[in-house]
């Protein structure tokens, strides 16, 4: 059999069967094509200014190192005049991180930037092991998922540095779509499909330059420029995948490969139908905790179910429909809100809109202010991660006595 | 079975990675000796590669993150001497001599 020739060089042997649009290319064309389209997003959404510090979120994972990569490329062949640093997060399990962040540290010196190592101990007084040795194995995820939420954030101003890029892909991106579909929450499911998290209000802004690229094509571009990338399971939660809604679209995806790309624009248009939440997607990072945003994190190889049982999950969900049955006549009507919206009027804004807690009446729902005891945004008086770093203070404190 | 030491095999060399190496012993590579039919004395291609794998090679009680009902896992990338298998013909791809196939997860923690 002859091999298939690249379909833009017409000269070199296809390695790459493209999912978005079934491209058959060969690797250089591929690296390029890839690399352009990153630049496209960038560049499209304006995500930087020239002379910006901007972190990157670094787990020396596959995302993350395609990421500084990527960034590192285009920085110099586009002239952003930005400057990089890899910013990345010890959660303070034994053993977990050590050689993630021996990967970390060769990337450093692989790309020439600058590396910053921040531990759960140095931001919230507790490693994960503590933590674990405290409440047990059983919902640790919990504080692992909501402390490293914030930990970027909160390294990020130490280093002064106000824009932090993580390595979410298209992937993760309509995983989270599908999740928010499932629970009835438009709110967040517009925060989780927008490329820039926080806003003029926000110390640190979150954004993610590889949202529209396939995690199949991350993992090829990865093989095939020969990046050092590290992949772990997270020892505390090693059955992350199992029945999962990251396994769905994984399946979907083999049966029709343009399907995560059209989940994550779906997910996008229904954005535009939040009031509100469209322009300038979340304000309000503190309510984005425990049950929020499963695919969030891509700093722990917790997989991306916040280590919770599909069991769990469907219990949860359950008791979130019979809530929300409660506010039947809170339900927006779509079709009524597209038909006002291409009159080219924004009629739809003051439609009431189920929220997550059931709570809306039409009126803002969360209010945002700042944590009281460390001042991280938040909707509450105190934020979750302080809220649970209470509860394990009490419980050292009781230990110790 | 027990002619095995007659019976024509392959030689190739199996790849595995993107965490996938801690169900095969934390090991990257392995060169392996495929017979070169399967049961049926149909030529070995990439489907009976894989139930070879399955029986051979996996220390990991967890073959469910390999293979599902039978078939490579939606998530785990299988590329043949660097291509893409959906370019090869996926699971009906005949192995030849001194082949590369190389079975990459996207599925761990990034
Ligand atoms: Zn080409
Ligand atoms: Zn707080």
């Amino acid at each position: 059999m002859a091999p298939t020739l690249c379909a833009v060089c017409k000269t070199e042997r296809a390695l790459i069967k493209r999912p978005k649009n079934h491209a058959k290319l060969c690797k250089g064309c591929f690296i390029s094509i890839f690399e352009d389209e990153v630049h496209h997003t960038i560049t499209s959404s304006q995500l930087f200014f020239p002379g910006e510090k901007v972190a990157i979120g670094a787990s020396g994972g596959k995302d993350s190192t395609v990421l500084a990569s990527v960034l590192k490329t285009l920085n110099e062949r586009h002239g952003y005049g930005l400057d990089l640093v890899l910013l990345s997060i010890d959660e303070g399990i034994k053993g977990y991180r050590d050689d993630s962040l021996e990967t970390v540290k060769r990337n450093a010196l692989q790309y020439d930037m600058p590396l910053k190592v921040v531990g759960y101990d140095e931001l919230y007084g507790w490693t994960m092991d503590q933590v674990v040795e405290t409440i047990g194995k059983k919902g640790n995820c919990t504080y692992c998922g909501v402390f490293r939420r914030q930990a970027l954030d909160r390294g990020a101003k130490m280093l002064g540095i106000q824009h932090v890029v993580t390595g979410h892909n298209a992937d993760d991106v309509a995983e989270t779509v599908l999740m928010n579909l499932l629970r009835g929450d438009l709110a967040r499911l517009s925060r989780s499909t927008s490329i820039v998290t926080g806003d003029s209000q926000s110390e640190v802004k979150r954004s993610k330059p590889l949202k529209y690229c396939y995690e199949k094509e991350i993992v090829l571009y990865a093989h095939h420029k020969k990046l050092d990338y590290f992949s772990t399971e997270c020892i505390y939660s090693p059955e992350a995948f199992r029945g999962s809604a990251r396994g769905l679209i994984k399946q979907l995806e083999r049966v029709r490969p343009t399907a995560i790309l059209d989940i994550v624009r779906s997910g996008e248009d229904m954005a535009r139908l939040v009031p509100g939440e469209s322009s300038s997607s979340c304000a309000c990072k503190g309510q984005k905790a425990v049950a929020a945003v499963p695919a969030e994190d891509d700093m722990g190889g917790c997989g991306s179910t916040s280590g919770r049982t599909p069991g769990d999950e469907m219990a949860a969900m359950d008791k979130q429909l019979r809530e929300n049955e409660a506010h039947e006549g809170l339900e927006i009507d779509i079709a009524k809100a597209v038909s006002e919206k291409t009159d080219g009027t924004e009629k739809q804004k003051g439609l009431p809109i189920r929220s997550a807690n059931g709570a809306s009446k039409g009126a803002p729902r969360q209010v945002l202010g700042k944590c009281k005891r460390c001042g991280y945004m938040s909707s509450q008086d105190i934020c979750q991660a302080c809220m649970l770093l209470e509860g394990l203070n009490k419980n050292r404190a009781q230990i110790q006595i | 079975m027990t002619n095995s030491l007659e019976a024509p095999t392959i030689p190739i060399t199996v790849d595995f990675s993107g965490g996938l190496e801690m169900l095969f012993d934390n090991q990257r590579r392995y060169a392996v000796s495929l017979p070169a039919t399967d049961a049926n004395g149909k030529p070995a291609n990439i489907s009976f590669l894989i139930d070879h794998l399955c029986r051979t090679l996996m220390k990991d009680p967890r073959a469910d993150l390999f293979v599902l009902d039978r078939h490579i896992r939606p998530g785990i990338l299988v590329l043949i001497n660097d291509a893409d298998w959906e370019l090869e013909g996926e699971e009906a791809y005949e192995i030849q001599p001194r082949d590369n196939i190389l079975f990459v997860s996207t599925l761990h923690g990034g």
